[in-house]
């Protein structure tokens, strides 16, 4: 019989393997595009137009997931598109995460007037409605991949601000930040040393949160025609374009979509897993 | 001169509400001071101010702590920290809080030895063991490689007590260290402490608000109400014969073993009335100077 532990450990093994290995498929379609695409991603051919998935009468072979309207193929184009999304999730989140624990961090341990400082800079900042606010930052600096990472960080830095205050201002309470601070540390060492490995798997599973986050925004940005370039596929850009011919031809929506939705769920699913697997208060 | 001098301290919350009022007591080396009051009477917080971790909200409004003739307050914040950091350590009360949850039990005991002392790692390392077994850890090494969520409360609160005289400062504050505790477990901590006190000669301040324990391991001891205190005696003479009313009022209100039939005694009103009104006329000559 299993106990109560070993059954969150079997569960969370599922969770990290599946959402890993969803990733991990993503991350080689996005390094080896040029050798496993079968078509060039920009390539039109009007003659080719609409083609339906494999599986469907009036297929053409080598088009396994059906073409656009322009006679673009979807798969590769998905393919390519894996490039900038992953790019945009792994920088974006990073930088949000790193932006947003330190300013929390600091919040939350030091308290005091950097706690007054920050909290204040949050609240402001949340009262921004946020796709309304990218929009316009990056209407004023001109789209881009940078435009699009920066718009990103400014915007989430917040939640994990918030959330990484609120657990440092918890585990500032416990006695064994006083007994540190008896045994002699400095307040930059104890946020260092013994807070911050605390609030660590809290600040994982808001990483890979962010990261599908982004992924997302990616998207939203790219179907309001604001991302990188309207040339190079992006998921968010394909579904515009299907949305267009989504009763003539499904799949240019469809395909992106799913791909889209498992990638950001796989990342919010790692998160937890890592977090069951190498916490050391749930372990 | 007392190893530990506390004279007229007075803490204050922020907003002025009085926490300690004028305290003064010492505790010379090697001396186990007991520290009694009611929930609130701010026992805790004396060792708290000590050891520098008031509360923030919390603040030294008066009065000096001199430790070993050196006035704490008077010191830069790096030199006290350090100075305190030497000499003294603490034993909380809640041994499931007092380990960092997500750093190994070793580390955690030599940090001071290495940080403080400048001890070389391995050094520091071969001392936690051998402070393990002190305590009666048994396989020391495996209990320095685990993380305090494997260990039961009594195997932590071991830990707790190896780590304060693992520098073997001259004063430890424990604030109250049974608390926590099974009935079972209180025992044999209670007897671990007294022990290693004695082995290790160092001064003691005892936070409890358990008269029975005072009797056993405490020379002198310190009744507070309301951060003020009402009564310093030696042990044996406030068993025999307490100095103060309320203090006499606390003792008849411990429950007898020997008479389990007998219902408790709440501490008279009447008492708590005098007693508050000497705190009341404290606080009046002390704002009049």
């Amino acid at each position: 019989m299993l106990d109560g532990r070993a059954m969150v450990r079997r569960r969370a093994g599922w969770r990290l393997w599946l959402s890993a290995g969803w990733l991990g498929v993503l991350v080689l379609a996005a390094l080896l595009a040029p050798w496993i695409a079968p078509k060039d991603p920009l390539a039109q051919d009007l003659f080719l137009g609409r083609l339906p998935p494999f599986w469907v009468a009036g297929a053409e072979p080598g088009y396994y997931l059906g073409t656009d309207s322009l006679g673009r193929d979807v798969l590769s184009r998905i393919l390519y598109g894996a490039r900038l999304a992953l790019i945009v999730a792994v920088v974006a989140g990073t930088v949000t995460c790193l932006l947003g624990a330190t300013l929390g961090l600091m919040a939350g341990f030091l308290r005091g007037w950097a706690d007054v400082v920050i909290s204040r800079f949050i609240d402001i900042w949340m009262a921004f409605p946020p796709v309304l606010f990218s929009i316009l930052l990056i209407a004023v600096i001109g789209p881009g991949l940078g435009s699009i990472i920066l718009a990103i960080v400014v915007i989430d830095w917040t939640r994990f601000a918030r959330v990484v205050r609120a657990e440092a201002m918890a585990q500032g309470a416990m006695d064994y930040v006083a007994s540190a601070r008896v045994a002699g540390r400095g307040r930059i060492g104890t946020m260092l040393r013994e807070i911050l490995p605390n609030v660590l798997p809290t600040v994982v599973v808001l990483l890979t949160l962010e990261m599908g986050i982004a992924v997302i925004v990616e998207a939203i940005l790219s179907f309001v025609n604001l991302s990188i370039s309207t040339d190079d596929p992006t998921w968010g850009g394909m579904i515009a374009e299907g949305r267009t011919s989504i009763h003539q031809a499904w799949w240019v929506l469809v395909f992106p979509l799913i791909t889209l939705f498992l990638t950001v769920l796989a990342f919010s699913q790692l998160g937890e897993g890592l977090k069951d697997r190498y916490d050391p208060v749930l372990r | 001169m007392s190893f530990l001098q506390i004279e007229n301290l007075s803490v204050r919350l922020k907003d002025g509400a009085p926490l300690l009022r004028n305290v003064s007591l010492a505790v010379a080396a090697g001396e186990v001071r007991g520290l009694v009051g009611e929930s609130g009477a701010g026992k805790s917080m004396i060792g708290k101010a000590i050891l520098g971790i008031l509360p923030r909200a919390a603040q030294v409004t008066g009065g000096r702590i001199l430790l070993d003739g050196t006035d704490l307050q008077a010191l830069p914040p790096a030199e006290r920290r350090r100075r305190i950091g030497a000499s003294c350590a603490l034993i909380p009360q809640d041994p499931l809080t007092a380990l960092n949850p997500s750093r190994r039990v070793g580390p955690q005991i030599t940090d001071r030895l290495v940080d403080i002392l400048g001890w070389a790692r391995p050094r520091a390392e071969a001392r936690a063991a051998e402070l393990l077994s002190e305590v009666q850890i048994a396989d020391p090494g495996r209990v320095l490689r685990s993380y305090p969520h494997e260990l039961s409360g009594g195997m932590r609160q071991r830990i707790l007590i190896a780590s304060a005289f693992a520098a073997e400062p001259k004063l430890i504050v424990a604030d109250e260290p049974t608390t926590a505790l099974d009935v079972t477990v209180q025992k044999q901590i209670l007897r671990l402490i007294h022990d290693m006190q004695a082995r290790h000669g160092t001064a003691l301040l005892f936070v409890t608000h358990d008269l029975g324990v005072v009797s056993k391991i405490c020379q002198r001891l310190s009744v507070l109400y309301a951060g003020m205190v009402v009564e310093d005696s030696p042990v044996r003479d406030f068993f025999a014969a307490p100095g103060h009313t309320y203090s006499a009022a606390l003792l008849a209100a411990t429950p007898k073993y020997t008479d389990p039939e007998a219902s408790l005694t709440p501490v008279p009103e009447a008492v708590i009335a005098a007693v508050q009104a000497e705190v009341a006329e404290a606080d009046r000559r002390a704002a009049h100077g």
